[in-house]
């Protein structure tokens, strides 16, 4: 690469090549699973441009409608750009229908977007949700856009170190106690073994009752504040 | 000699029928001039200005060429749909135009999506166009949500295409009214293609009571109104369809499909005995639920049930003829 | 310093250097070949007599990573029609709603066309397994002619038009072959072997029956968990034959050979 000018840069790369490369990255850990009432979606809360931590509250568990929510990993940009467009969807399809979209309508939204753009995104997403008719549901989509309903998911580069842990740990038909328990604590091994994944532990239980935030801090060892 | 005396013969009658024709188109204003509240104006009554164009209103509000397509419709055959407790079932007087038609052939009732099926009258291809584009709106919402178009959505789409049919001088509206009826899945519905299954115990949360999905059924007309219908009729012989349809109190919502079969073949027959010179085929076609006769898919009733309803059909008309002949004869001699 | 508009907001060329014009610019066709992230492994099919035996695991790999264990690459088609798919999920996902809206589309006309002596029109079936292997051979090649490839290998199942046994196979370049047994990927190498001696050639369908070819296949498909990394012991069988389509999705590797491990000791000499 031919470098010029005072700063030795080439052209148009220079302060983009330092975006590109450590690009606002959720490198990340996220959750969402069935319980007996509804859904439960979990996520950390660090963002990271290479090893710096770019923010270190981030809040990854995004509304895309009442009681639909997704946790998004990946380029930040591109999964709030995604989740943005869901959201106008939705808001669209519950106007015009006089009727909520279901957590399928969202996740084939997601599908769709991550599906057809598959060579320009890095986006991998969970989308949870509740609905009366079909009560909690969980839909993983991977990075090459395919659509996977599971009875709990985990995404992000911290997932890959608690595939063992979640195996091990879960039971069908948990409280909202156990459940927030299971979550907790996968997040917390995620936490703890991977550089990418770090800070507080969001949450938000979905249920008939609606949408719960839940709030843990590290530094009272994951025990509160809780329900937000 | 002959063909002289023949054409002036046709001469005179052409100047007869000439003059006949004048004063008949005279006859004609003058009876428009009257009817009309307002004064002629340029020869021609202002009424008869505002039927020739779809996006100009008369001055009492109403949109003639949509009238005139109303009148289409009232001369096409009759067409029905019965919406019973656990499916839908659609019926028409197709009749015959001609007898070198393959009989069974030509059918008109169509399907859209899996789960629904639409029939027309009036019309043939504003009929089939209509079918054409409820197709595509099924085929769109598919490939955007990647499951089926629930039956109320797709009854206001095409009421919605309709409609701007009915804005624009270049377009004349549809010559048709059509009946779509549709079973929405009252399953879980699944995204098309997903792979997985989620929980082995089902998802947490659900709320068990409440019902969802069902049969469905809606009358869509030349306006663009469309409403949703317990049993829905249309075409020439509608109005004693529709006093037929309100006899089975439909509201109470009791009535099975397979009953419903027989009573639309009945109707059918009932409301073709206003054209009784003229040949027909019965069309029928169904949509049940998920554990009914066609598992929440629309399709045609079965040769052997058609043939049962039809046959069962024509006796009730035979027995009302009985009766009524009975009823005469008692009449004279109540007289005597 | 330069003032024109077109340099404003941009960085300044005697700070950064010149615009590279060729950044953002690709040369040459306009490409989107993608990779496969979360893929399928092997399927194998054989021909019997009555019909066709088609299998696969149920796994979806991503990477190494044995990510999906509950991803059923067995798919049908009407109702006398199997297809499996090895490779993309999200490509297999794509054609699986593709081949719905051709079904849909191909019940519009077989109601319509259906006449009275025809006494159920459920029956009917527009697309046979040859028709819908056309169909797919032509959806493959139009897309790897788009640089564009669907990302997958299919083997298709069902009868043909002489109302024969159909088998037949299309990749992402729609290259397509048929033969008695058929294997994509890993299984090519391991279990076609396997089923070639069962049946060597077109004459032997005849006299295979259904067990024998339904055992190969399970034979097959524990030889594939051995071998292929890729793998798992969950996996998809279906029978397709006249009386319709037998698809069990739930399968568990039955009567597997490990015990054996205990005579190996050491990698050479060691004898304890």
């Amino acid at each position: 690469m031919q470098r010029t000018g005072m700063l030795r840069e080439d052209g148009i790369h220079v302060d983009m090549d330092h975006l590109k490369k450590g690009e606002v990255n959720l490198g990340t850990s996220i959750m969402a699973i069935n319980f007996r009432d509804g859904v439960i979606l979990g996520a950390d809360s660090r963002t990271t441009t290479g090893a710096y931590i770019a923010n270190r509250v981030t809040d990854k568990l995004t509304q895309v409608h009442d009681t639909i929510w997704c946790c998004r990993s990946g380029s930040a940009a591109d999964t709030q750009a995604v989740a943005d467009i869901v959201q106008y969807y939705l808001g669209m399809y519950g106007t015009t229908n006089n009727e909520a979209p279901t957590t399928q309508t969202a996740a084939a939204l997601f599908q769709e977007i991550c599906y057809e753009n598959k060579d320009q995104l890095s986006a991998g997403m969970i989308i949870a949700g509740y609905d009366h008719r079909h009560g909690g549901q969980v839909y993983s989509i991977p990075l090459g856009g395919s659509l996977h309903k599971q009875s709990y998911a985990i995404g992000g580069s911290g997932s890959t170190y608690i595939y063992g842990y979640c195996d091990a740990n879960w039971r069908e038909e948990m409280t909202q106690e156990e459940g927030i328990d299971f979550v907790k604590g996968s997040l917390q091994e995620a936490i703890k073994w991977d550089g990418s994944s770090g800070g507080v532990i969001r949450m938000v239980v979905l249920t008939a009752k609606g949408a719960q935030r839940h709030l843990y801090l590290p530094d009272t060892g994951y025990k509160g504040p809780g329900e937000q | 000699m002959a063909v002289s005396c023949t054409r002036e013969v046709l001469l005179e009658e052409l100047r007869e029928a000439a003059v006949d024709v004048e004063a008949r188109v005279a006859a004609l204003q003058v009876e428009a001039w009257t009817r009309s509240s307002l004064q002629p104006r340029g020869g021609i009554s202002r009424e008869l200005c505002y039927d020739l164009s779809n996006s100009v209103f008369s001055p009492d509000g109403r949109n003639f060429q949509v009238e005139y397509a109303v009148k289409a419709v009232e001369n096409g055959g009759t067409a029905i749909g019965i919406r019973c407790k656990d499916g839908v079932v659609l019926a028409l007087e197709k009749l015959v135009s001609s007898k070198l038609l393959k009989p069974g052939a030509n059918k008109r009732i169509a399907t859209i999506d899996r789960n629904m099926g639409v029939v027309s009258a009036g019309l043939l291809p504003d009929g089939r166009h209509f079918t054409s584009r409820a197709r595509d709106e099924a085929a769109q919402w598919r490939r955007m949500y990647k499951a089926p178009i629930p039956t109320s959505s797709l009854a206001d789409r095409m009421g919605s295409y309709i409609q701007a049919y009915t804005l624009y001088n270049s377009v004349r509206p549809f010559g048709v009214t059509c009946i779509i009826a549709g079973w929405d899945s009252e399953a879980e519905l699944a995204v098309d293609g997903q792979v997985g299954s989620g929980p082995t115990v089902g998802a947490g949360g659900k709320v068990d009571k409440m019902k969802h999905g069902g049969p469905f059924l809606y009358m869509i007309e030349p306006s663009g109104s469309y409403w949703g219908y317990y049993g829905a009729a249309t075409g020439k012989g509608r109005q004693s369809a529709k006093s037929e349809l309100e006899k089975l109190n439909l509201t109470e919502g009791t009535l099975s499909l397979e009953e419903g079969v027989k009573e639309a073949a009945r109707i059918i027959y009932i409301a073709h005995e206003d054209s009784k010179d003229k040949d027909f085929e019965l069309e029928m076609t169904w949509v049940s639920s998920l554990d009914g006769p066609t598992k929440g898919r629309h399709e045609e009733v079965p040769k052997k049930i058609r043939e049962e309803a039809e046959r069962l059909a024509k006796k009730a008309l035979e027995d009302d003829d009985e009766e009524e002949e009975a009823k005469a004869e008692g009449g004279e001699r109540m007289e005597e | 310093m330069n003032h024109l508009p077109q340099a404003w907001g941009r960085p300044r060329d005697d700070v950064y250097g010149a615009y590279d014009h060729s950044y953002f610019q690709t040369s040459g066709p306009k490409q989107s070949t993608q990779q496969p992230i979360v893929t399928g492994t092997s399927v194998i099919a054989i021909k019997f007599k009555d019909g066709v035996v088609i299998a696969t695991d149920n796994l979806a790999s991503y990477g190494s990573l044995a990510r999906f264990t509950d991803v059923k690459r067995l798919r049908q088609f009407n109702k006398s029609t199997i297809l499996g798919f090895g490779g993309d999920v999200s490509d297999m996902q794509y054609l699986d709603r593709l081949l719905l809206s051709l079904a849909i589309r191909e019940n519009y006309s077989s109601y319509s066309s259906a006449s009275d002596d025809t006494d159920d029109t459920s029956n009917l079936e527009s697309l046979n397994a040859k028709n819908l292997h056309t169909y797919m051979s032509k959806v493959m090649y139009r897309r790897r002619s788009d640089f564009n490839p669907l990302w997958n290998q299919i083997l298709v199942a069902g009868f043909g038009n002489d109302e024969k046994p159909f088998l037949a196979s299309v990749d992402l370049l729609g290259t397509t072959f048929s033969s008695p047994s058929l294997a994509t990927g890993f299984g090519a190498h391991l279990a076609q072997p396997i089923m070639r001696k069962v049946v060597p050639d077109e004459a032997s369908v005849a006299n295979l029956d259904k067990e024998t070819a339904v055992q190969t296949i399970r034979d097959c498909m524990k030889v594939l968990f051995y071998r292929d990394a890729r793998s798992m012991d969950k996996y998809s069988i279906a029978v397709v034959t006249k009386d319709g389509i037998d698809l069990k999705e739930d399968e568990k590797l039955e009567n597997q050979s490990w015990a054996f491990a205990d005579r190996i000791k050491g990698y050479g000499t060691q004898v304890v």
